[in-house]
């Protein structure tokens, strides 16, 4: 891969944050690159450094250390050119104000993008077909649906046609039909247009369904950077996931007695077991579990998911984080 | 000029979400109307310090005027909070405008709005009874501008660093509100005791009442009007440089 072929380069960049209790480190440093063309999902529960990564990248936010270049521009020195050539789409806002209509707002934003007027009002004509929202130019933003708001937020990244864009989290809030909608759109941009995506998600089905490669972030660190499909062959065999009546640590200690296991995590008031079968697998246990008086409450066999991948990979769940 | 553009832009943007909320159309504009109608005429049959007959409007106008621009400024921060959580900051601060002109456009729809509340309250002021030098008046709603800008500008980056409701309306009430009384808006410091008078001596905004008030009476050449508009100009400057800075410094 050569340099040219990079629409991401990221060297240790790190932020730190003072509150009250003492520096946090927020983003401890991290190297990844981003080719053209790629969709690249950081995933991570709430709090793991996604959301600040995305920021320093599209220069909201100033790295403590490290350096980046972006779109081919050097995220501190040249941090107006980096500007030029991306899009972003933050996260899901507050209700705009009563007053603020679609049009004008994507006007607004090409135009200080360094668009014309009448560039900036051809290239609305242009985009809204796209995302769903033509005739929405007249409309009032507090009055649309959650999923054609998150449209308007995405159009507003797209106005100045970036080759990259930045999306946090896409569709946090929207209901099934409007995610899976959305998700079409932001596929199709790679597709049809050749724009590189850079996303963040909590939801482990967004990132299988969209992205090429996933960056998976724990406490402000990347803890793996692979294929969903790699990540979740990482896992191989099956999960097995087990609540008893007892202690859940002599549960693990006896599980892993009784049988050859390649993970074996508590999980909160679960005990989440991977092994090579696990046809074979569950009768020993449960014999090893009963004889331990260990009363068993459900047992569950099933192939591995990322969430799976993301709790062997930090010894957490993705979903319980989620309420942080 | 790119930059002028750029502030356009965003001025326009301003203004129109101002225009478009009836609510506050009207009670930005009745506002001071209220007090003219419903203090002004107190002030009427008070004497001492200038005061009594018509004559009081020359003193009470220029003090309205000053808190107009005051709350007026001070408070503007109070949208950029909301605009903050609606996601309008950040996406401007992605795009590669002049955070200057993100700043500045923002300012001029308060310098404007400002300016036409202030002329609409002397306008209304007449059949009060006001009768002030013309000349002199429109030259303090140009002071009275000024001193909005410098004003503005801090607030939208006061509202920036503090980011909440909450903790900004308790800071700007508790800025603005004793600058606003030891300057003599309300009533002349000519009345005060000697101790209130010397510490309303050190307060920059002092010099910008006495200044609209003596050019309300028409004393436009005077050492006072020198010295006040010297004091407003300055203060407006270091306050929207301040601004600017840290809200550079902020979005960097």
């Amino acid at each position: 891969m050569t340099k040219s072929n990079l629409a991401i380069e990221s060297r240790q960049l790190a932020r730190s944050f003072k509150t009250k209790t003492g520096p946090v480190d927020a983003v401890k440093g991290v190297d990844f690159d981003v080719s053209d063309g790629e969709i690249v999902g950081l995933l991570g529960p709430n709090g793991a450094g996604k959301t600040t990564t995305l920021r320093m990248l599209t220069t909201l936010l100033t790295p403590s250390r490290g350096t980046a270049t972006v779109a081919g521009a050097d995220l501190i020195t040249q941090s107006r050119e980096v500007r030029r050539r991306i899009g972003y789409v933050a996260q899901i806002g507050a209700v705009p104000a009563p007053g603020t209509r679609l049009g004008e707002e994507l006007v607004t934003q090409a135009r200080l993008q360094g668009m014309n007027k009448a560039a900036a009002t051809d290239r609305l004509k242009q985009l809204l077909p796209t995302l769903d929202l033509a005739g929405f130019e007249g409309r009032t933003l507090a009055e649309m649906s959650g999923g054609q708001r998150r449209r308007f937020d995405v159009a507003l990244g797209l106005m100045h046609g970036p080759k990259l864009v930045f999306l946090d989290e896409p569709t946090t809030g929207l209901d099934p039909q409007s995610r899976a909608n959305l998700w079409e759109h932001i596929r199709s941009l790679r597709d049809k247009n050749g724009v590189t995506i850079v996303l963040t998600t909590h939801y482990l089905d967004e990132a299988d369904a969209l992205a090429d490669r996933l960056l998976v972030m724990d406490d402000g660190q990347i803890v793996a950077d692979d294929t969903p499909e790699a990540l979740k062959a990482r896992v191989s065999g099956d999960v097995i996931t087990v609540s008893v009546d007892g202690d859940l640590t002599l549960a693990s200690k006896v599980a892993g007695e009784a049988l050859d296991l390649r993970t074996n995590v508590v999980d909160g008031n679960k005990l989440v077991l991977t092994v090579e079968r696990g046809d074979t697998a569950v009768p020993p246990l449960l014999r090893a579990l009963d004889s331990a008086g260990l009363g068993l409450k459900s047992v569950q066999v099933h192939r591995p998911t990322l969430d799976d991948v993301f709790l062997t990979l930090t010894g957490r769940s993705l979903r319980e984080d989620e309420d942080d | 000029m790119k930059i002028l553009t750029e502030t356009w832009v965003i001025f326009i943007r301003q203004m129109r979400q101002l225009v478009r909320n009836p609510v506050w159309v009207f009670f930005g504009l009745t506002q001071p109307i209220l007090y003219l109608a419903l203090f002004g005429p107190l002030l009427k049959n008070i004497s001492g310090g200038g005061l009594g007959g018509s004559a009081s409007y020359k003193i009470f106008v220029p003090g309205l005027l000053l808190q107009l621009a005051i709350f007026g400024a001070g408070f503007a921060g109070f949208g950029i909070i909301q605009e903050l959580r609606e996601g309008v900051v950040d996406r401007q601060r992605v795009t590669p405008a002049s955070r200057l002109a993100l700043i500045m456009g923002r300012t001029m729809s308060n310098v404007v709005t400002i300016g036409v509340q202030a002329i609409l309250l002397t306008l209304v002021a007449i059949p009060f009874g006001l009768r002030p030098n013309w000349g002199g008046a429109f030259v303090s709603i140009a002071v009275i501008c000024v001193l909005s800008l410098g004003m503005a500008a801090a607030s939208y980056t006061m509202g920036l660093i503090l980011k909440d409701e909450d903790s900004f309306a308790p800071f700007v009430q508790g800025v603005t509100l004793p600058l606003l009384l030891l300057s003599g808006v309300l009533l002349p410091m000519t009345l005060a005791p000697t101790w209130l008078r010397r510490v309303s001596q050190v307060n920059p905004l002092s010099y910008v009442v006495d200044t609209v008030r003596a050019l309300f009476r028409g004393d436009i050449a005077s050492a006072t009007v020198a010295k006040g508009s010297l004091v407003t100009v300055g203060v407006a400057i270091l306050l929207a440089w301040w601004a600017t800075r840290r809200f550079q410094r902020n979005s960097a």
